[in-house]
């Protein structure tokens, strides 16, 4: 076990340094760097620029400057926000609790729901039901994600008045019912494609269980069929399901940013719009890398969760 | 050697396995069939209409789908819903078809060299593939977007840029499995050079998958457009594509809804057409079926 998470750990790392490189990459593509969107400003003269660039170090070679650029990411300092001046960690920090109670609750949706209908597709194979599961799924792969916010808000907010139509919270009532109340749509709308996603893959592992020598022993054995389902097959079906759920970490934090936007929900993605919309380069650099960062923990916590509870995969 | 059979004489293209189990899968003659008629509509559709999708009519603001001469009703500017929605199409379409090209060759090229070459060649192209797959595309798209100005051009690249890792993936595992096998044992015997055996010997054996892949891609393609487009940073106005005209329909919601209504529907059918094909194309090439 010590020498797989060691091994495993040092993927991560070098997976980390190349991810850094591509976010250092893209900040400096921009044509005129960093400081290009002061080119605009009239108040400041091209001799300013230049005096910046040479304080900040944008006059030294590439690699020098990603050293330095990375190492003072590792150390903490994220640079500070254009926008007001607060450290770009402290700025992340006050939105990432929303978007975090977001995806939350809507990884709980798609696994509640996505696992019941892929099960009951396996387990009903070409019924009406696994027939309608399939294509619903591949239509709900197809909408895309604000649309359905917007259906939604249409709907439940504005005709029939169930939800509010935006916002984490009404001003003036904290209670965490007032939270619920607005949680509930963003964060069922977000779980539409996670839902499908998860009911496919779910089926095809259950599926691949399902027809495995030792299901049919534990029939033979006479243990019932309701204890075989949710103990035998559903227990090591959810195994690989556990790697699924890190692997759609990037596609959740997108497709949050997206509901964040169409229901002002004040979270990360929310923040990321915002920053472009000022070219805040140092928050815009810092939501792209934590979110690459949460996605390599996410898959890194996977795969440790995965070779705990399954010995082959560790010792292979 | 590979499951594709020489045709024999007397057996036609559309005669083949592949062209009859293709034929057979419902759901994906739906999908032809919607696509077909989308295409048609898109590029015939605007000259049979009597609006031009930039026509300004300020007395016609607003007007409700199914109520006077506009069949869709107009938006804010009272340009006509129905020409927008055709001439979107064409753009939205374009610029799916032509990033699922890029991001195809791109994607292939780095598969094939990848399983191609085991050593720290093919090592670090893959970690770059896992790299650019932490990012979730969105974020990367809307900072590429934002930070080099939008063009039509620009956004099918930059879509591109950040969707070609999955058919790298699926390419190279295809790719890795048959490096040793004795086509490609014989090839190296013979003295081809590795540039002629990797595109010439091996490519060809992997175009199902890639053909799959690449189906699929078109669909994502159209959805990460009207994502970014949406969100204001894709194809500019005037310029309509099914994701700019969602941009400001938010604020019409309770006022006008068929603004927001009617181009997701667009969108969701092209989408939902080309996954279907995609779907029947794994079925009709036999390709390995993963988790559908």
């Amino acid at each position: 076990m010590a020498g797989f998470l060691l091994n495993r750990l040092w993927q991560s790392i070098i997976l980390l340094v190349i991810v850094s490189i591509i976010g250092f990459a893209v900040l400096n593509m921009i044509p005129g760097g960093p400081l290009s969107q002061f080119a605009l400003d009239a108040s400041m003269t091209q001799a300013d620029i230049d005096r910046l660039r040479r304080q900040l170090g944008l006059d030294q070679p590439l690699p020098l400057r990603y050293l330095d650029w990375a190492w003072q990411m590792l150390q903490g300092d994220w640079g500070r926000s254009y926008r007001d001046g607060a450290p770009v960690l402290q700025v992340i920090g006050r939105h990432l609790p929303a978007t975090l109670l977001l995806m939350g609750s809507s990884t709980a949706i798609s696994i509640a729901i996505g696992t019941w209908i892929g099960i009951r597709g396996a387990t009903h194979r070409y019924s009406g039901f696994d027939y309608a599961a399939t294509i619903g799924a591949m239509v709900a792969l197809s909408i895309p994600t604000f649309w359905f916010g917007l259906v939604g808000i249409y709907i439940f907010s504005l005709k029939l008045g169930w939800v509010p139509a935006g916002n984490m919270y009404t001003i003036g009532d904290q209670s965490w019912l007032n939270y619920l109340h607005h949680l509930v749509l963003p964060s069922i709308v977000l779980s539409l494609v996670h839902v499908a996603t998860w009911s496919r893959y779910m089926r095809s592992a259950t599926l691949d269980v399902i027809n495995q020598d030792f299901i049919k022993t534990a029939r033979a054995k006479g243990v019932p069929e309701r204890r075989v389902l949710m103990k035998h097959v559903v227990g090591n079906a959810l195994l690989p399901m556990i790697t699924l759920a890190g692997m759609q970490l990037p596609a959740l934090l997108g497709g949050a940013l997206v509901t964040e936007t169409v229901f002002t929900w004040p979270g990360m993605g929310r923040l990321f719009l915002d920053s472009l919309g000022y070219s805040d380069y140092p928050v815009i650099m810092g939501l792209l890398m934590l979110s690459a960062f949460l996605t390599l923990l996410g898959n890194l916590i996977a795969d440790i969760i995965v070779a705990t509870v399954d010995p082959r995969i560790r010792l292979s | 050697m590979t499951s594709i059979a020489a045709p024999s004489s007397r057996t036609r293209w559309w005669q083949s396995r592949t062209v009859r189990r293709f034929a057979r899968h419902r759901l994906a003659l739906v999908g032809m069939i919607m696509i077909t008629l989308l295409v048609l509509a898109c590029v015939v559709g605007p000259s049979l209409l009597p609006y031009d999708a930039l026509y300004v009519d300020l007395r016609a603001r607003f007007s409700p789908p199914f109520t006077g001469q506009h069949y869709l009703g107009t938006d804010p500017l009272g340009r006509d819903q129905t020409a927008r929605l055709l001439e979107a199409g064409q753009i939205s379409l374009l610029v799916g078809f032509a990033a699922m090209v890029l991001s195809t060759v791109i994607g292939t090229a780095v598969g094939v060299i990848a399983g191609y070459r085991s050593g720290w060649l093919g090592a670090t192209l893959m970690r770059m593939v896992d790299a650019f797959l932490a990012f979730p595309s969105i974020f990367l798209m809307l900072a590429l977007a934002a930070l080099l100005k939008p063009s039509p051009t620009m956004i099918t690249v930059i879509i591109a840029v950040t969707s070609w890792m999955e058919v790298a993936r699926i390419v190279e595992a295809e790719v890795r499995s048959l490096r040793e096998r004795e086509f490609v044992q014989a090839g190296r015997m013979l003295g081809l050079s590795s540039s002629h055996i990797m595109f010439r010997e091996i490519l060809p054996n992997v175009m199902g998958p890639i053909i799959v892949a690449a189906t699929l891609t078109v669909a994502r393609a159209i959805l990460l457009e009207a994502y970014v487009s949406f969100l204001g940073y894709g194809i500019q106005p005037p310029l309509p594509s099914w994701g700019n005209m969602l941009n400001g329909a938010q604020q019409y919601l309770a006022s006008a809804p068929w603004l927001a209504i009617v181009p997701g529907i667009m969108i969701a059918i092209a989408v939902t057409s080309f996954n279907f094909i995609g779907d029947g194309l794994r079925d009709a090439l036999d390709v390995r079926n993963d988790h559908m």
